[in-house]
């Protein structure tokens, strides 16, 4: 007589798996075209004057953008963007590994920093301007300079916390610390720095944002100030859709690099949750 | 006379250790005065009442502290820094294993400065995984694994390491009983099937006797070797047997007499000779 | 039969040397800060950075002990601390409000979850054209601005908490037949209080850098809107005092919160994702 229990597992039917991806789309569709709608409809019947009808929007956001106004404001704006959060972060954790690792300079160095971190950085915007000119390298400057506190000073944490049991397990090991630095301090450090990354990019399209808006003459920010300036409403409005489209995507590929790179992080996170 | 042929010398030569740390209210002497010989292809066990400087003493002879007088040599070599020739498995396994490498991952990485080729590497590493019964569980991660599991990752690391002494720091201490005793035969069977020399600390006085050839009872704070205990029973072990045997429950009570003689202070100091 | 578990042999850290390290780290800070004003002090000196455009750290903290005895400087710190704080609690009263509500009822978090990812990384900033054309150059314009960028720090912060109940905890809760609105009482709120106190601290910091963000650029009374006058009039002197001061109000804002934060943290074991701006 055998006494056993299995869980037995059937193959889920075709169509409940289309139904399942038909109720997920609903979900994440519902509301976004529900919103429109009603914006839509309520625009027509007492239209006002700063929030025309999506359609309208619509029509301006194709108009302006898929154009030559593409290539000459918004691919530098994102250039700029870009360059400025590469150097950001990769400044950042470069300069965080070799502070975080020597303690004295640390504690001379951090007090220094964290002040720097809390002056708000849009009031870096007006200092850079006067001392490098109102120029992209300016616009490249003010990125760097107000977005690299949060990747350096959480860098400087993640490796000095870095778990005293895996430092001695290395060192009994006889590890070399160059091996010491890519396998046991960066990967400790990481989830630290994936968080002062995202902070980073945060204020790095802030501040794309409002240096072009305020102190230059191209560029996504300035076209947006241009168009309220001239009430070109709709223009406006499909700028702004189209920064909030790049700040979506930049979340989006922040996201993927994350669970990408802190992959066993999330691990642990769910075996400890269950 | 060549040095392998030289069988008086001894593997691990610890003498006259002593370990004071310093305080705001004196000092501490951790260990007074710790003395002994391990010779190659041995399992010594060491015991000892809590607080009695276990730790303090591996963490000595593994060159991760360093001594306040006394001799470590290991292969005639003193020990100033962590020895290439050393492997160290710690109690806290979910704090030594890398949780961002995979459990083959871990196993590799002592293995990246020793200038293996790369085949060679994978075979030790192999070999390692296959000797702890983990070839299966190449591609996960350590946080995967049961405690019992996650330990036998360490373990593994240690002997593809081809270190010449193990040294184990009460590494069964978190682990559940069942899963204790399979790890305890494992132990045994590495030394029994690769000749490995193994220094064991723990403070679970039936798994010393059941595990060692030698028991070394400490006495406790300023710590002494106060016994140095042969343990005669068969090389044959097995959890059910041999501790059914009269001269096991000998040889274990009286491990716990040595120690409780120790908490209560009793043993005398020897003198120096 | 064991003997009890070895006790852990800690490193010497004991009292002397743990105040030793104490006065090392306050001595190195101090280094540091005064190492950082001598190299102000001679960048302009020396002419490496052109000292019309860059006065000397002496010059600049004189220029800050006048600015403390000006009143309107003070009606300045004054206005831009009102429109931080009206700001704050508005986002927060509405963050808790959205965030409980969504939080608790499955169907509306599924629901609104893609809308929440669309707008919550679009730039506050952003909308300041929008503000502008709205409410013109005036304090509803700026909180506009300050609003929708708290907003978004409390509500996320919120969701989390509100979904954070333990399991086990929800279900003993369950199993001794608590109510519906007493297990919101018992066991969201304290769960979720962490939360919000994390989404506060994250908010207060964001809600200062927009409201000096929209004194600057919305020309609204207060530090941001001084700065920009004292530039236009060439005072820089009076442009990197005033940037000092928005650095300590920072790091003051910071501090306080981290401190409320960490009360209500001392019984909560937890780690949360952490988003700013």
């Amino acid at each position: 007589m055998t006494l056993y229990t299995s869980t037995v597992v059937t193959p889920r039917r075709p169509s409940r798996v289309w139904a399942k991806f038909g109720e997920n789309t609903a979900y994440a569709l519902g509301l976004p075209i529900i919103l429109l709608v009603i914006w839509g409809v309520w625009s027509s019947i007492s239209p006002a004057p700063f929030f025309p009808s999506p359609l309208v929007i619509a029509e301006a956001f194709i108009e302006t953008w898929v154009g030559p106004a593409f290539f000459a404001d918004v691919l530098p704006s994102l250039g700029r963007l870009a360059i400025g959060i590469v150097l950001a972060v990769g400044l950042g954790i470069a300069a965080g590994i070799v502070i975080g690792l020597v303690q004295w300079l640390r504690e001379l160095l951090e007090p220094v920093f964290e002040f720097f971190r809390a002056v708000p950085p849009p009031v870096l915007i007006p200092i850079v301007a006067v001392l490098v000119g109102a120029n992209d390298l300016m616009k490249v400057v003010v990125i760097v300079a107000g977005a690299i506190w949060p990747v350096l000073l959480n860098t400087i944490e993640g490796v000095r916390a870095t778990d005293s049991v895996m430092t001695e397990t290395a060192r009994s090991f006889a590890v070399t610390s160059g091996e010491r630095l890519r396998y046991l301090v960066l990967p400790s450090a990481s989830p630290r720095i994936m968080t002062g990354v995202r902070q980073c990019l945060s204020i790095a399209l802030i501040l794309m944002v409002i240096s072009e808006m305020f102190f230059s003459s191209s560029g996504l920010g300035y076209r947006i100030v241009y168009f309220q300036r001239n009430y070109l409403i709709a223009e406006m409005w499909s700028g702004i859709v189209l920064l909030g489209l790049i700040g979506v995507l930049l979340a989006v590929i922040f996201g993927f690099v994350e669970r990408r790179v802190l992959r066993w992080y999330h691990g642990i996170k769910e075996v400890e949750r269950a | 006379m060549p040095d392998a042929l030289r069988k008086s010398e001894p593997l691990l030569n610890v003498e006259r250790l002593r370990k004071v740390y310093e305080s705001s209210t004196g000092n501490v002497e951790a260990i007074g005065d710790i003395g002994f010989r391990m010779d190659a292809g041995e399992l010594v066990c060491i015991v000892g009442p809590s607080g009695c400087g276990k730790t303090t003493l591996l963490k000595c002879i593994a060159g991760l502290l360093k001594p306040t007088s006394g001799v470590i040599e290991l292969g005639g070599r003193k020990v100033t820094a962590p020895p290439p020739n050393m492997a160290l498995v710690f109690q806290e396994y979910g704090r030594s294993l890398y949780p961002w490498l995979t459990v083959r991952g871990n196993v590799e990485l002592p293995l990246k400065h020793k200038k293996l080729s790369r085949p060679e590497r994978d075979r030790l590493v192999d070999d390692a995984l296959a000797a702890v019964g983990l070839e299966h569980a190449t591609k996960s991660y350590p946080w995967q694994l049961s405690g019992g599991m996650q330990q036998r990752v360490a373990i593994a690391r240690a002997v593809a390491y081809q270190p010449e002494v193990l040294i184990m720091d009460e590494p069964f201490a978190a682990v559940d009983a069942q899963t204790r005793a399979d790890l305890e035969d494992l132990v045994r069977a590495l030394h029994r099937d690769r000749g490995m020399s193994i220094l064991f600390v723990t403070h679970d006085i039936d798994e010393s006797v059941y595990l060692g050839e030698r028991v070394i009872v400490l006495s406790k704070s300023p710590t002494w070797v106060q016994e140095d205990l042969a343990i005669d029973l068969a090389p044959e072990r097995d959890q059910i047997t041999t501790r059914a045997l009269p001269r096991f429950t000998e040889l274990r009570t009286h491990v716990y007499e040595q120690i409780q003689r120790a908490k209560r202070g009793e043993a005398v100091r020897p003198e120096a000779a | 039969m064991t003997a009890t578990a070895d006790a852990p042999t800690t490193v010497a850290g004991a009292p002397r040397a743990r105040q030793h390290r104490t006065m090392r780290k306050l001595v190195l800070g101090v280094a540091g800060i005064l190492g950082f004003l001598a190299t102000w002090q001679l960048l302009p000196t020396l002419g490496i950075v052109n000292p019309a455009y860059f006065p000397t750290a002496t010059e600049t903290i004189l220029q800050l002990f006048v600015l403390f005895g000006d009143l309107e400087f003070w009606r300045n710190v004054g206005r831009t601390l009102t429109s931080w704080a009206l700001g704050l609690l508005i986002s927060t009263v509405l963050a808790v409000v959205l965030g409980t509500i969504i939080g608790l009822v499955p169907f509306l978090r599924r629901a609104t979850h893609t809308t929440v990812e669309f707008l919550r990384p679009i730039p506050s900033v952003a909308l300041i054209p929008l503000a502008i054309l709205m409410f013109g150059y005036q304090l509803q314009a700026a909180l506009l601005i300050i609003v929708y960028a708290g907003f978004w720090q409390v509500f996320i912060q919120v969701l989390y908490g509100v979904a954070d109940v333990d399991a086990v905890a929800r279900d003993t809760a369950r199993s001794f037949g608590l109510s519906r609105g007493s297990r919101i009482v018992n066991l969201v709120f304290p769960t979720a209080l962490p939360y919000l106190m994390t989404g506060l601290r994250l908010a207060a910091t964001v809600a200062l850098i927009l409201a000096i963000t929209a004194e600057m650029f919305i020309s609204i009374p207060g530090l941001g809107r001084a700065i920009m006058l004292a530039r236009e009039s060439g005072q820089w002197t009076t442009v990197y005092a005033l940037v000092i001061v928005t650095g300590m109000l920072g790091l003051l804002v910071n501090l306080i919160f981290r401190a409320i934060e960490r009360r209500s943290l001392s019984w909560h074991q937890s780690v949360r994702g952490e988003e700013v701006l």
